[in-house]
Formats: C-alpha cells, structure tokens, sequence
C-alpha cells in the first residue's frame, strides 16, 4: 500500500479536473435554457415567445429523428406518432396527476408541484415511446429499406386511429377513479385539452440543448460509429463485426426516446394535442427539417427547425400565398443543396481549421 | 436429381485434377460439401476446400463461377442450405456475420465497401470494431499503417475522394486492424491499374509473412497464383482443380482458360 500522499501527488491535473471537466457541457445546457429563458421575453413579444417554445421543441423532434434517418440511413416516417404517444402520456400525467393531488388543473398554487409532475410526465413520455419504438423496430429494422418506412408510416396512422378510439375526458376529481383511467379518457378526436402549459422557453431549451449534446455524444461514440458505417455500406458494417439489428434497434429506441420527450414538452405549451398530430402531415414536417438541415448534422436539424418553424410564421403577411413560397423555397433548396444545409458536417467544420477537405484536389499540392 | 448431379460425367473428369492440400501447417479453415442457391439459381455445387495455417489460397475462375459465394458463405453474408464450415475445427456455418470477427476471420468485401463519407481514420477505427484492447489495436494501425503508407497520407481525408487503389488499400487495412488470423479478400485487383496491382499483391504476401493466413479469391489468376500457395479453380458452382499454385500455373487447362493461353 503506498501512503494517501503519494496517490494524491501522482494524479495530474488532467485527472483531477475530470469530474469537473465531465459536467461542464450539462452547466453550459443549462445556461444556455436560463439565457434564451431571461432574454427572451425582453427580445420579442409574447407571440413570439411562443414561436420559440415550438422552435424548442421541434429541435428534440428533429434532432431525435436525425439519429435514425440521419446517422443509421434508416427511413422512418412514424416520428409523430412517437412524438403524440409522448404527447399524451406527458400529458395525461401532468393533467390526472393535478386533478387528483390537488383536484384542479393548472392552478397558480400548485405550479411548483405541476412542473414535478411534468417532469415525471416527461420521463414517463420517454419510456413508453421507447418501449412502443423497441417494439415497432425489432421486426421491421431486420427488413432492409422500404419495409421500414411502410411500417413506420403505418404505425403513425395506427397511433392516431387508436387515439381517435379513446373515451371523454375526465374534468372533476370525484370521476377520476383507476378504473376510469384504464377506460383512457384522453377525449378522442377532439383533443385532450385544459393541459397547463408549463413547459416555458427554460424547459423546453433545457431539454433542446440535452437532446443536441447527448446526440453529439452518441455520434462521437462507437455506437455512433457503428451507426454511420450502417448508413453508409450494410455489408461492409457486418464485415466489421456491427451486429445490424442490434445496432438500428438501438438508433430507432434512442430517437423514439427523445421523440417521446418533444412530445410531452410539446404538450405542455398550451396547445391540445389531438389525434392528428400522430398523422402522416406531422410526421412529414419533421422529415423535411432533417433532410433540409442535412441527414446526420445534428446542427443542421437545428438550424432547418428554426427556419421551418419561423418561416411559415414570417410569411404570414402573405396570407394564402405563404405555402406556395414555402414550396418554392424547399425546392430550390433541394436544387442547389441537395445533401442539405450542411450535408453530413457540423455548422463549425465550416468555419476555423479545414480539417475535412471534401474534394481531393484541395490535399494534393 | 441428386443422382444425376454425382454421375455428372465432367465432375467425374475433375475428379483426377483435383488433390487434397496437405501442407504442413493445421487446418485453419475446412469447407465441405457447400450448397447454395439464391432462390432457384444454383450457384454452389458442393464445394470442398481447405485452408492451411499460414498459407496464401487463392481460388479463381470466371464471372459467375461462384467465387464470391463461396467467400460470402464462409464469411457469413449468404447461408448455403448444405454443407459444413470449420474454423479452426469450430463449426461456423449459420453464424451472423458480424460474429465471424470475433473469432479471428476478417472480409474484405468484393468492391471494396469502404464508408465514403467517413474519414480514412474513422474506417480505421471501424475495422477494430469488435475489439475493446486499446493498446492492442493502436499497435495493429501502427503495422497496417506501416504496410499502407499511402493510408498515412489521407488520414484526415473523406474515404470517398480516395483514387481507386488507395480505396482498396483503405479496405485491406481496416480489415487488418481486426486482426484476423484468417483474411479473407475479395477480387483486391479489380479495376485497377497493372502497376497498383502489383503493389496490392506483394502487401497480400508481406501480411501473409507476418502470420496472418489469407484466403484469396481472384479473377486475375496470374497474379493470384503467383504469390499463393494453393489454387482451387472453380467453374460453374464446382471445383474443377485444386493443386499447389506453381503446378495450376503450370497445367495446360488453367493455362488455356484462365492465363490468356501463352
């Protein structure tokens, strides 16, 4: 045994700051949530600051999304419908869980209580969107291409019929037995509605800005690696020793995840989430932000949320005309940037040291 | 139908051309009796062959001989409905692929299969995949490297703006850092220039010299038998000779079809 003295002089600096270093990208997450929370409002107006909630939480939709389409070059077409389950599940949770502990929704008194329980609510919107992405991509992800996408458009629509299917919504404390939940009171086609909204611009950027650093982790990791080498050869990743199957599961699992966190934010920003929002239309919007901002640039899916979501809002002064050139503009796009925005890169491979050249005549002198 | 296929009358004919491969080494790889037919269309006939420790086989023949199925079986990618595949006396037909390197058999896939759109450090990094010894594998890149110093020049470049060869260096040298006891390499020449080839093929026999046995499937059968050991000739799904490659080289028929007939 050599004494404490000496174990404490031979760990180097780099050690001795690990634990510290290790939680600086979570402190600058949270920052960053606290910074758009404070300076928002003072920038813009109310309408505005709810523009930037949406903006929030199609960045979780599209980031989660990229890991499937982006990273593994699978094609899934259902991310709705894992967004409305987690939409519903979060909000059932914040929703129930107020009416029964407090026996009214979205009082002033309870918001410290009702921001727990969507927090729960969250984290309970993740996992069941995990577990219905496990179950949806065992089966199809060992089917190559196309099926994937048919199957997940298909479990989109069944989502949505399904939640069409449930019964009237609960409003008193008194109706809300165990039984009557099992019935799922979640009000049908209509919408589930009176959610309190109490994911502000704080939470939603809180859990934009996680989704973007642990997807940058994943990419960076041998998972990530394993994923990008199925996008780009199947064949050649076998050949590497990538179990497929175990490895587009993983992908499809982890986007359903944060699929499920967009929806349950998403939920809680004063909108009622109905049946529709699983459908194919909403599906499709989040598709076009990872094939606009580049498939398997996490910063692009970024950027292209922003300008999908504000976009339609800008030209609104154009009254009908507005999804014309809404139109016009993705084709363009698609014209002179076919890989998107950013391609397969980060916005800052673009900037500082070119340490990827993209033709070969650039590195040969 | 069976009956018909044993009685086959060129079969018959090869039967004399073909001998067993007894070298000195133990057998790495036995393949018995492989049967395999992509829905209808039959493309092995029962294949027999084996693969000393230590040795360069090479197996050539025409487009569509079955070549690469035979590659593909053994390694995994297609399942052959008969026959028999042992690794190192370790039975390993119906293993996914992605287990096959793990117990020390490498693919180097027909085309090359690198990741374009990674950088030649990160196809690196994949080919030591399966494995987690991070000494281990710094020192397998540092002797892949070392083989490739073209590789070493375009680290940091995308896979995908390498000229042909390189690719084909690339791919050789990710399949290396698996270190694989066995390699397995599919048409490494094809479409490339006369002098690149020659380079390709005294990398195959340097890798051979430092242990690593190699199982070579060619079209261009000069080449292929010059550097190998042993030589199996495949036509239509059958092997039709298996001889030590200077006697193949040699012989009238593989001379004829397979060597451009000088």
């Amino acid at each position: 045994m050599k004494p404490l003295a000496e174990h404490i002089r031979a760990i180097t600096p780099r050690e001795a700051f690990r634990p510290v270093v290790m939680f600086v990208p979570w402190i600058v997450c949270v920052l960053v949530a606290l910074g758009m929370h404070t300076l928002a409002p003072l920038v813009v107006d109310d309408y505005w600051v709810n523009v930037l909630r949406r903006i929030g939480v199609f960045i979780v939709a599209a980031v989660s999304l990229n890991i499937v389409n982006g990273f593994t070059g699978q094609f899934s077409m259902g991310h709705a419908g894992f967004m409305a389950i987690g939409a519903y599940i979060g909000g059932g949770v914040t929703y129930y869980g107020s009416l029964m502990l407090h026996g009214s929704v979205g009082d002033p008194s309870f918001q410290t209580h009702g921001v727990l329980l969507m927090l729960g609510g969250v984290a309970a919107a993740g996992c069941v969107a995990a577990g219905a992405g496990y179950v949806v991509g065992l089966p199809s992800l060992r089917l190559r291409g196309d099926y994937l996408a048919i199957v997940t458009l298909g479990f989109g629509e069944i989502i949505r019929v399904l939640l069409e299917l449930t019964t009237k919504q609960l409003y008193t404390r008194e109706e809300v037995t165990l039984g009557a939940l099992f019935k799922l009171p979640l009000n049908g086609p209509t919408g589930f509605e009176r959610i309190p909204g109490y994911a502000s611009v704080f939470w939603i950027f809180l859990f934009a800005s996680i989704t973007c650093l642990i997807a940058y982790r994943v990419k960076q990791s041998s998972s990530g690696r394993a994923f990008l080498s199925i996008r780009e050869d199947e064949i050649a990743a076998r050949a590497m020793g990538v179990n497929l199957t175990k490895y587009k599961v993983r992908a499809f699992v982890l986007a359903a995840f944060f699929g499920g966190v967009a929806g349950a934010l998403y939920a809680h920003t004063g909108v009622n989430p109905s049946p529709t929002d699983a459908g194919f239309q909403r599906s499709f919007d989040i598709i076009i932000m990872v094939v606009l901002g580049g498939l398997g640039s996490i910063s692009g899916s970024v950027l292209a949320a922003i300008i999908l979501i504000a976009l339609p809002e800008l030209l609104r002064d154009l009254q009908q005309y507005r999804l014309i050139v809404y139109a016009l503009l993705l084709i363009i796009m698609m014209l002179v940037r076919p890989q998107g925005l950013f391609g397969v890169r980060e916005i800052w491979d673009f900037f500082g040291k070119k340490n990827r050249p993209t033709s070969k005549e650039e590195s040969n002198p | 139908m069976s009956a018909a296929h044993t009685d086959d009358n060129p079969a018959k004919l090869a039967e004399q051309h073909i001998r067993p491969n007894t070298g000195d080494g133990p057998v790495m790889l036995q393949v018995s009796d492989l049967h395999m037919a992509y829905g209808a269309i039959r493309a092995l006939h029962g294949v027999d062959l084996t693969v000393r420790q230590g040795q360069i086989v090479t197996l050539i023949g025409c487009n569509g001989a079955g070549k690469s199925t035979t590659l593909r079986s053994i390694s995994g990618m297609c399942k052959p409905q008969r026959g028999k595949i042992t690794l190192e006396g370790r039975e390993i037909l119906g293993l996914p692929s992605h287990a096959m390197v793990r117990l020390g058999m490498a693919h180097s896939p027909e085309g090359r299969g690198i990741f374009a759109n990674l950088t030649v450090e990160e196809n690196l990094e994949l080919g030591a995949f399966a494995r987690r010894d991070k000494s281990g594998i710094a020192a397998d890149r540092e002797r892949a490297l070392t083989l490739f110093p073209r590789v070493r020049e375009r680290m940091k470049q995308m896979a995908g703006t390498l000229s042909g060869g390189e690719q084909q260096m690339l791919a050789m040298a990710r399949a290396l850092m698996a270190r694989p006891r066995l390699l397995l390499l599919d048409e490494p020449s094809l479409g490339l220039a006369p002098q690149i080839v020659q380079t390709i093929f005294k990398i195959i026999r340097e890798i051979n010299a430092a242990g690593t046995t190699v199982l070579l499937v060619e079209q261009n059968a000069h080449m292929a038998l010059n550097i190998a050991h042993f030589g199996y000739v495949l036509e239509v799904g059958r092997i039709v000779m298996a001889r030590p490659a200077k006697e193949l080289a040699a012989s009238d028929e593989v001379r004829k079809a397979y060597l451009g007939g000088h």
